[in-house]
């Protein structure tokens, strides 16, 4: 139950965005993160954007990984 | 899909489990994975056996519906048959054993339940019901808390005053703390949860490492993710340090996402709760605050949640503590499987013995 995935903005309402999971267009509600815009990827938790994904951050980690693969 | 497949490079996730093997010691490490999508990710991703000998790791009481108390089961029956209200649930609390029965069983006795995928939906459903009592059973830990609470905001500011939520959220530093000083269990590193860790923060965990001297690192839910933060505490322990880290710095922050924790501050107080298989922990639930009581199952319908130590054959509570693997239960793959489940820890796709008995055992 308690499953969080990552998932692409694809619009912006009141209160609400619509998201793709798993193939299916949802609206869930982004009341708990602050403004966000259409191609932004957020964490989807039980119908609500619980933070932002960094994508600095998630390449930051990916070159730290490559770096372990060549080492 | 991006960012999903990124974190599941085999060729890095080899060159992590080799560098794990180098950290390790002579004796496997004992490591604990708090959260029950770690349990399963981690036995899909077949990382038990890559890892053996050298690392041990524990499932922790990470699973929101392994550790809700029977009492919890037999209130929400009360509600649906004594007092007629439908319930909305996630689907893998209606398996669950309560005192006598599940919900799943009472339906064949009239019981009304709808799964819903978020606690949004149940406000919904009762928005579009206005002659019934909608009570969602809100389970679940931080992850899930600002989720009730925006809910019952919700249906406050709509004046959708027929639902109401039976609460049991939890809160997991507390636990991890019990059991950080549990000499039987003996943790020597904690994998924290990523996304209770997204709300929180990752400071949270900092009383545990300073307290204990337990490394813990968040890390997220992909194979290479979860090879990185094992890693990750295996240099600590071999530095001699207990600190925490943060191996989910795309998500997760030090200080957590404060919207969500104000939320959750307004709608509920921190209070006791009992964990099925380990007792209670002070100061480990959330029961909603009294300015939302007319919100509050327990309080609308006077049904209260009632703990007992429960007398049972199941060894869910040694599991979730780390003192036994699933399979060292008698009862495991016997009187015991995930379509005829005799404890918690079967039922839910999260559960450490339901994951041992789908993916097979190391
Ligand atoms: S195998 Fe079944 S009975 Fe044994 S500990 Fe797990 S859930 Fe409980």
């Amino acid at each position: 139950m308690c499953l969080g995935v990552p998932a692409k903005i694809l619009e912006t309402g009141d209160g609400t965005a619509v998201v793709e999971l798993g193939g299916v267009r949802r609206e869930i509600s982004v009341m708990l993160i602050d403004d966000v815009s259409v191609g932004e990827w957020v964490i989807v938790h039980a119908g609500f954007a619980i933070e932002k994904l960094s994508e600095a951050a998630a390449e930051q980690t990916l070159a730290l990984f490559r770096e372990i693969a060549e080492s | 899909m991006k960012y999903i497949d990124d974190f599941r490079d085999p060729a890095t996730a080899k060159a992590l489990v080799a560098r794990i093997r180098r950290d390790a010691g002579d004796a496997p490490v004992r490591l604990m994975e708090v959260c029950g999508t770690h349990t399963v990710a981690i036995a899909r991703g077949g990382i038990r056996p890559l890892l053996s000998g050298a690392v041990t790791m524990l499932s922790g009481p990470g699973c929101p519906v392994c550790v809700t108390p029977d009492g919890y089961i037999d209130a929400a029956i009360a509600l649906g048959m004594d007092r007629g209200a439908l319930l909305a649930s996630f689907g893998d609390m209606l398996r669950v054993p309560g005192k006598s029965s599940s919900i799943e069983k009472e339906k064949g006795n009239g019981l009304e339940v709808r799964v819903v995928y978020s606690p949004l939906d149940a406000v919904t459903l009762a928005a579009a019901a206005p002659d019934r009592e909608v009570v969602f059973l809100g389970v679940g830990f931080e992850t899930t808390a600002p989720a009730i609470g925006g809910a019952i905001r919700t249906a406050a500011e709509r004046g959708v005053g027929n639902f109401s939520v039976l609460s049991s959220v939890r809160t997991i530093p507390e636990a991890m703390g019990v059991l950080a000083a549990d000499p039987e269990v003996r943790i020597e590193g904690f994998l924290c949860p990523a996304h209770v860790s997204v709300v929180i923060g990752t400071d949270a965990y900092r009383p545990v490492a300073r307290r204990h001297g337990i490394p813990c690192v968040v890390a997220g839910f992909e194979p290479l993710d979860i090879l990185m933060g094992i890693s990750m505490l295996l240099r600590q322990r071999k530095e001699g340090v207990a600190r925490v880290e943060n191996e989910y710095s795309r998500v997760a922050t030090a200080a957590g996402n404060r919207k969500a924790q104000d939320l959750v501050r307004d709608a509920f107080v921190p209070c006791d709760t009992g964990w099925r298989g380990i007792g209670v922990i002070p100061g480990s639930g959330l029961r909603i605050a009294d300015r939302y009581a007319s919100f509050d199952a327990e309080k609308k319908f006077g049904v209260p949640v009632v703990f007992a130590r429960e007398k049972t054959a199941c060894r869910c509570g040694d599991v979730l503590k780390g003192k036994i693997l699933p399979v060292d239960c008698p009862l495991f793959g016997k009187a015991c499987v995930p379509e005829e489940p005799y404890g918690p820890c079967m039922v839910s796709s999260e559960g450490s013995c339901a994951a041992y008995y789908k993916y097979g055992a190391p």
